[in-house]
């Protein structure tokens, strides 16, 4: 345990499963790439870059998380693979097709749920496929296949807010997945949710996405869930935001909240660690100019 | 004494149902009670005299009302000369009737045939007040509905749109009143113009304004469902803002009405605005009140109307208190029957 500890490489240690796999997804077709982009704001006179010459493939039902301090830009990247924003620089291809604002191909999922208030649950997953012209009586059927999937098949009837945090996000997966899109880029979908049903939406998510032949690009800050979901975990940093590493999670699947302790899952957190919360020098800390309020031999330490 | 920080003025929650009914009945109370205590207490106010038996001071008649200055002085004067004193009782002024010959007016001003024959009843002047009314805020919202929700939606539009319209609502819309009756006559068309004028420029910003408000996630949400054009327009940017749309109008057709009476004052004089004007002449007081307040419960009635509507219309606005009902249902049947939950809090 102690030179493991002491290993800084440990996390690149897959187990020979993992490896396995890793190749198998490498064979797979590319189905988004992002090629050398960058995004700044401002007006000429003050631009500000987000982040510049970001790379990545992303493979065919692969899982990527993209985990970085908040000002890397991650969000932003979600957003312009979605079409919401406008790059500065590079391209995003989606089936080698350029992308060019937003569409039905890429399904994407808010933090802020972003589900219709006035559309029953039904109507609100039924909604893209309506756009795409489906008829109404096939969309609704299409529409209760996906409920019964996330599991929400009693509350199609339901309104929105008179759902819970964690089950308006399920109903706004299944939206987002039955528009059939080639990838589903979620970004940090269940950020506003609780611990509790944050770990659940997380064992939802996996066991949707195994049944689904979709590809998903999870944008989060949180560790554990970067470490527990995905394939592939692009690391940024910011100021100006880049790729820092690409790591391959050498967690191997099923996962399960056993792996928590687990050698590769202590590995890879510990990696993620160094890049997102570099040891910070004691001297840092500044000293408050504080003076002591309390009585002399009042001491809380 | 745990419950002692009791939040009764309201101040943290709303009050409960039954608090809320008992102040609504008592802020329409309160101001009459104000006005019984002025009308029927002899000692508040009552400014003037009216003589009951005018004794021997030279002007006085019987029922005429004089300040009780005078009617003290002329007092003085006929004591001082020894003649027989006035007499007279304390009264208001006639321009304010006492509440019970209002309430009294309301029935009998609906009975009371016009004075000369081509006069209108009452209720005839308030149906041709409020036909003016609605054609001038259908013709308004005809055009402002859609104009809004265009400017609101496309700042092209608004760009295009609204410093004309901003500059325009300045213009205070009785000021029209000669133009439109030069124009469409002397009859209804200058005044439903005048609503119009009154309510159209409002109506566009007010609506632009509320429809630039839709949440952009919801906007962003729908695109990445494929969502664009006029569909993207007519199937979320309506329906999100038709709510507070719906409040909009209600509170438009309230400075409508304000409008109304301007309005109506153009040209020949009609409607409410005529009665109320001839009844004054005559110095029918109590039917001038009965006839203003008459006004205030069509509005007052029709806003609770439209209000009670709205919540029918749009189910989705019934917010519930807390967590609902079904959401903590849910917390006991989330485990899906096609999903096996495989993990557990960490």
């Amino acid at each position: 345990m102690s030179d493991r500890n002491s290993d800084p490489e440990a996390y690149l240690r897959q187990p020979a499963g993992v490896a396995e796999r890793f190749e198998r997804i490498r064979q797979r077709p590319v189905i988004l790439s992002v090629r050398n982009l960058s995004k700044d704001f401002g007006s000429d006179g003050h631009r500000r870059p987000v982040f510049e010459g970001l790379t990545l493939d992303i493979h065919r039902r692969e899982f990527i998380c993209a985990i970085g301090p908040s000002g890397c830009g991650k969000s932003t990247l979600a957003r312009i693979v979605a079409g919401l924003d406008e790059a500065s620089g590079g391209e995003v291809l989606l089936d080698g097709a350029l992308v060019n604002g937003p569409g039905p191909d890429r399904g994407m999922v808010f933090q802020g749920y972003t589900l219709f208030p006035w559309l029953t649950v039904k109507a609100n997953v039924m909604f893209g496929l309506e756009m795409g012209g489906q008829a109404p009586a096939i969309a609704e059927q299409e529409a209760r296949q996906w409920l019964d999937m996330v599991g929400l098949g009693k509350f199609e009837n339901a309104y929105p807010h008179e759902l819970s945090g964690g089950m308006k996000q399920r109903v706004a997966i299944a939206r987002a997945l039955a528009n059939g899109p080639r990838i589903l880029i979620m970004d940090e979908p269940f950020g506003a949710l609780d611990a509790q049903t944050r770990a659940q939406m997380q064992g939802y998510l996996l066991q949707i996405w195994r049944k689904v032949d979709v590809t998903i690009l999870f944008i989060t800050h949180d560790l554990d869930e970067a470490a527990y979901l995905s394939d592939r975990i692009l690391v940024m940093g910011a100021n100006p935001g880049r790729v820092v590493e690409v790591i391959e999670n050498p967690v191997p699947r099923p996962r399960s909240a056993e792996q928590f302790q687990s050698p590769e899952f202590l590995a890879l957190k510990r990696r993620l660690e160094e890049h997102i919360h570099p040891p910070m020098e004691i001297e840092e800390v500044d000293l408050l100019p504080m003076v002591k309020l309390t009585h002399a031999d009042d001491e809380v330490e | 004494m745990a419950t002692a920080h009791r939040d009764w003025l309201g101040l943290k929650a709303e009050l409960p149902r039954k608090r809320r009914m008992q102040l609504t009945l008592l802020s329409f109370l309160l101001p009459l009670g104000l006005w019984c205590v002025v009308s029927y207490v002899p000692w508040i106010w009552h400014p003037l005299v009216r003589i009951t038996s005018p004794g021997e001071v030279d002007y006085f008649t019987e029922d005429l009302d004089v300040p009780r200055s005078a009617f003290a002085s002329e007092c003085a004067k006929a004591r001082a000369a020894g003649q027989t004193l006035p007499e007279g009782v304390r009264v208001n002024p006639v321009y304010l009737p006492p509440p019970h010959a209002v309430a009294r007016a309301f029935v009998t001003a609906f009975q009371t045939p016009p004075r000369l024959p081509n006069e209108p009843w009452l209720h005839q002047s308030l149906g041709h007040s409020i036909r003016t009314i609605v054609w001038g805020f259908v013709a308004s919202s005809l055009l402002g509905l859609p104009l809004g929700i265009l400017c609101g939606t496309y700042r092209f539009a608004a760009r295009l749109q609204e410093p004309f319209i901003e500059f325009f609502r300045y213009l205070p819309a009785p000021a029209f009143g000669a133009l439109c009756v030069a124009v469409l006559g002397i009859d209804d068309a200058p005044k439903v113009a005048i609503i119009f004028v009154g309510t159209f420029f409002q109506q566009v910003l007010v609506i632009s304004n509320t429809v630039r408000k839709v949440d952009p996630a919801l906007i962003e949400a729908s695109q990445t469902l494929g969502a664009r054009g006029w569909k993207l327009v007519r199937r979320v940017i309506i329906p999100a803002s038709v709510s507070e749309i719906y409040t909009d109008m209600r509170i438009l057709l309230g400075w409508a009405w304000t409008y109304l009476i301007v309005a109506e004052v153009v040209g020949t004089m009609s409607g409410i605005t005529y009665f109320i004007n001839q009844q004054a002449r005559y110095r029918n007081f109590d039917n001038v009140y009965a006839a203003i307040a008459m006004i205030g419960i069509i509005g007052f009635s029709s806003d609770l109307f439209l209000a009670w509507l709205g919540g029918v219309l749009f189910p989705w606005k019934r917010k519930s208190r807390g967590t609902s009902g079904i959401a903590r249902h849910s917390l006991s049947t989330s485990a899906s029957p096609s999903l096996e939950a495989t993990i557990q809090t960490p």
